[in-house]
């Protein structure tokens, strides 16, 4: 059979899950020894793509071709068979389990006949397959001791062990430090020069520049075009990925700038961040980004009394803070905005109302007993003041939209008496429109004289955002970047950077 | 051990190389670590009661212990899988009595088909249980207490709510528990046995790798194709077996079928797996460690006794043993994880 132009063929792909279109007539074309890049805004549909490619999910309409022939996956172990592995996003590995079970979970080497395990073989093809990648550590370690470059590389061994000729990596750069990266697309070219064909999904242009050649985006769940990577030019990439100048979307407004309320200085928490310092005022937005795992959320359940720091001290309102659970924390007037609002900010199965209340109910009780009234009242005027849309208090939280779930759970800060609002990726897994609410009124409460530490990966709403920026690497601020420097390049760099100036968290802070 | 490898690789840094015999060594910790304890244990009731550690006595604690270890080994990849059954008990009690009503109508029978016949039936019940946790999506907890009842009836339906006991059954069906071959009782041979088609099932097939897989972590198993609900129910369909298996033998050595027998049973057996290492959380057990939790509740259920301890205070003994072990680990593992910590140089 003559080698058919494209390994890989979707055409016109539809996926709807209950309530959603993720996928909505989508097309991707993969050629033989390709890195492709797959770009898109967070909730542009790239993992669900991902899982209909791997057989995870069967999709309603569309096509697949591979090698020019028709499949069609109904089961996991069919895309696997047909030579597609993935490295997903979340490392999706068994930390009970030694390396080379991960490797070959699913196709262990056995005997024929007897069916045993051939545990010597194995442990001799996953430690040549972790040399070939240039790791250091046994295969008989366990997967949860590996750091998760380690890990990385593990799965990427995995990919290897099957043959695979069809290579999908979801963001495999995402929780990576910048020599760490620079070894993955090393190894990844290797894969390449190989035969594989890879799809390389990504938020980082740096990764597409430095390895793709071709570049298809995704928005709002649908496709919007493929072309190659030195044809497009970066702003051109950008709109076509957001869809809209930036600068529309964020309603910022200059607030006006009051006293201090918060100050750290040198804090630090063994094994998560050390010598953290910068400062906050009123009516101030300071924007704390860096990869993942950087130690900005670990930063602020310090400063929420989630957790306790070692070292250092906070400042709030002039006097040392010393706050030893969240409780505490809304007294003294810090609110904390959870990273996971279905898990950590809302409770599911009750009303808007009730939601919303909940954390003043205190206020409403007299005895014990609660006013119901009065707290429906609050819940109401509240629900109104962010502007939620639902048919009462009485709809149930699950009910709701990842926007408007956001903005119950704003109401619930809204409850206390507040100077401080810590939001932790606020605009995570929200709708564009939702997206632009919700800036809306983040910018409404600074000026309202709130000081809003904001929490988040997405760079452009941490430039169209935020008055202050500070940027984390492995559990230290490497820079504090005022609004006139604020550039992605500028954030990038010191996110990433090995050799970054060391902190410069006093000018920053003063400033 | 999940703990035991961070700790090496928390002491080795960047250099992982030597980390497999360290991890091994230290992998090891928690069985040696209830070996000394069932040893210090047997000493003391040694020098209070020396008959304790005599032929007959030992032996006779292997006897006593063979079934709850033969029902532990279910329990275990149970447990693994994130599971819980909480209706052994109940299945042990049916098989054996629908074994022992059944040596009493055909007194002839060979003693395996009995053996046949409660497995059959245990198996069947497990199945059941199996079908409820893996395609219905019941909770184990639920799915296992509806059926403990469930079974529990029919025990009591079968036998008309009455008794089978010695003379009903035939000598053939009282000497499968109570003979031996070499010297050894055939329940522990059963026993042993038990164990090494256990252990070549979970260390050396797929299939085995694959409980484990699923309980540690149960998205992933999915998404790289593992079919979890086959899995899920063929482990609920192997502790229905093993419980068969236990019901024949349970009512063969005691040579009485009864409604309420084994009842609360199956809390001994968890008890047995947490001594032993299994964590609740899935994905981490070991047949070693397993077997010792089983041999400790033994030791402590025929020493008590022997040193003149009151049954009240034995119950509170083994409940404060199994509560410190817990404790004990979880220590370990709060030390280790700081140490992990510390290692990661910000």
């Amino acid at each position: 059979m003559a080698e058919a132009e494209y390994v890989l063929e979707l055409r016109g792909i539809t996926k709807i899950f209950p309530g959603v279109k993720a996928l909505d007539d989508v097309y991707f074309k993969l050629k033989p020894g390709e890195i492709h890049a797959l770009m898109g805004e967070n909730g542009a549909g790239k993992s669900t793509f991902i899982k209909v490619i791997t057989g995870v999910h069967a999709p309603e309409e569309g096509d697949m071709f591979l090698n020019g022939r028709k499949v069609s996956f109904k089961h996991p172990t069919d895309a696997q068979k047909a030579g597609i592995a993935a490295i997903y996003q979340h490392v999706t590995n068994y930390p009970d389990l030694s390396v080379t079970e991960n490797i070959f979970m699913g196709h262990e080497k056995i005997q024929k006949g007897t069916r045993r395990i051939r545990w010597k073989e194995m442990h001799e093809e996953a430690g040549r397959l972790l040399k070939e990648l240039g790791a250091g550590f046994s295969p008989k370690t366990l997967m949860g001791a590996l750091s998760v470059a380690e890990q990385q590389i593990v799965e990427i061994a995995k990919a290897l062990s099957v043959n695979a000729k069809i290579i999908i990596m979801d963001e495999p750069t995402a929780a990576l430090t910048k020599n760490e990266s620079e070894e993955l697309y090393r190894i990844t070219e290797r894969l390449r020069d190989n035969g594989a064909s890879i799809i390389f999904i990504s938020h980082r242009f740096e990764d597409m520049y430095r390895l793709a050649s071709k570049v298809t985006v995704f928005r709002d769940s649908k496709y919007i075009g493929t072309w190659d990577v030195d044809e497009i030019s970066n702003p051109d990439l950008i709109v076509a990925m957001v869809g809209r100048e930036i600068s529309q979307l964020f309603p910022k407004t200059e607030a006006k700038i009051g006293e201090e309320l918060l100050r750290l200085e040198g804090l630090g928490k063994t094994g998560y961040f050390a010598d953290v310092s910068f400062s906050l005022r009123r009516g101030e937005i300071l924007g704390l980004t860096g990869l993942v795992g950087a130690g900005r959320t670990e930063v602020c359940e310090t400063l929420f009394g989630v957790s306790k720091h070692d070292k250092g001290t906070i400042v709030f309102k002039g006097q040392e803070l010393k706050v030893k659970s969240p409780k505490e924390a809304m007294k003294v007037g810090i609110g904390y905005l959870p990273e996971d609002r279905q898990k950590q900010g809302l409770v599911l199965q009750w009303g808007i109302g009730r939601n919303i209340t909940l954390p003043a109910l205190k206020r409403f009780s007299n005895k014990g007993m609660l006013n119901n009234r009065k707290e429906l009242d609050l819940a109401k005027q509240l629900a109104e003041k962010v502007g939620v849309k639902a048919k009462s208090v009485f709809t149930l939280a699950s009910a709701l939209s990842g926007g408007n779930q956001q903005k119950v759970v704003f109401a619930k800060l809204l409850t206390g008496d507040l100077d401080v609002l810590i939001l932790d990726e606020p605009t995570k897994g929200v709708d564009v429109g939702a997206k632009s609410a919700i800036y809306e009124m983040i910018s409404d409460l600074a000026n309202a004289g709130y000081g809003i530490i904001m929490v988040s990966s997405e760079m452009p709403e941490i430039i169209g955002m935020c008055d202050r920026v500070a940027v984390m690497r492995e559990g230290r601020i490497t820079a504090i970047l005022d609004r006139e420097g604020l550039t992605q390049e500028a954030i990038l760099a010191a996110s990433m950077d090995d050799s970054a100036p060391a902190t410069d968290g006093k000018r920053g802070a003063g400033a | 051990m999940k703990q035991a490898a961070t700790n090496s690789a928390a002491l080795q840094g960047a250099g992982h190389d030597k980390s497999g015999s360290l991890s091994a060594n230290i992998a090891k910790f928690r069985e040696l670590g209830l070996l000394l304890f069932i040893v210090i244990l047997s000493v003391g009731v040694q020098l209070r009661n020396p008959s304790f550690l005599t032929w007959e006595n030992i032996s006779d604690i292997a006897t006593n212990t063979a079934i709850l270890s033969i029902l532990a080994v279910g329990m275990m990849l149970v447990i693994i899988t994130r599971g819980i059954d909480l209706s052994i008990g109940a299945t042990l009690a049916l098989s054996g009595m629908v074994s022992a009503l059944t040596v009493s109508q055909y007194p002839d029978l060979h003693p395996l088909l009995a053996v046949g016949v409660g497995v059959g039936v245990g198996l069947v019940c497990g199945v059941v249980i199996g079908f409820l946790v893996s395609w219905i999506n019941i909770l184990p907890i639920i799915a296992t207490l509806g059926m403990m009842n469930v079974f529990r009836g029919l025990t009591f339906e079968t036998s008309g709510g009455k008794w089978v006991s010695a003379h009903q059954m035939p000598e053939s069906f009282k000497a499968i528990a109570t003979g031996s071959v070499f010297g050894i009782n055939n329940l522990i041979l059963i026993a042993i046995a038990i164990y090494i088609v256990a252990y070549y099932f979970v260390s050396h097939t797929r299939t085995g790798r694959r409980v484990y897989a699923i309980g540690s972590n149960p998205e992933s198993a999915e998404i790289s194709g593992i079919r979890t609900g086959r899995i899920l129910w063929l482990v609920y369909s192997i502790m229905g077996g093993l419980s068969g298996l236990a019901g024949v033998l349970w009512v063969s050595k005691f040579a009485s079928a009864q409604g309420d027998t084994a009842s609360g049973y199956e809390l001994s057996v968890i008890a047995a797996c947490v001594l032993g290492g299994v964590s609740i959380a899935g994905g981490v057990g070991k047949l070693s460690g397993v077997i010792l939790g089983a041999v400790l509740l033994g030791i402590l259920n025929n020493a008590l006794p022997m040193i003149n301890v009151s049954p009240f205070w034995q119950n509170f003994i083994q409940g404060s043993i199994i509560l410190i072990a817990v404790l004990v680990n979880a220590l370990v593992k709060r030390g280790i994880d700081r140490n992990n910590l510390m290692r990661r140089k910000i």
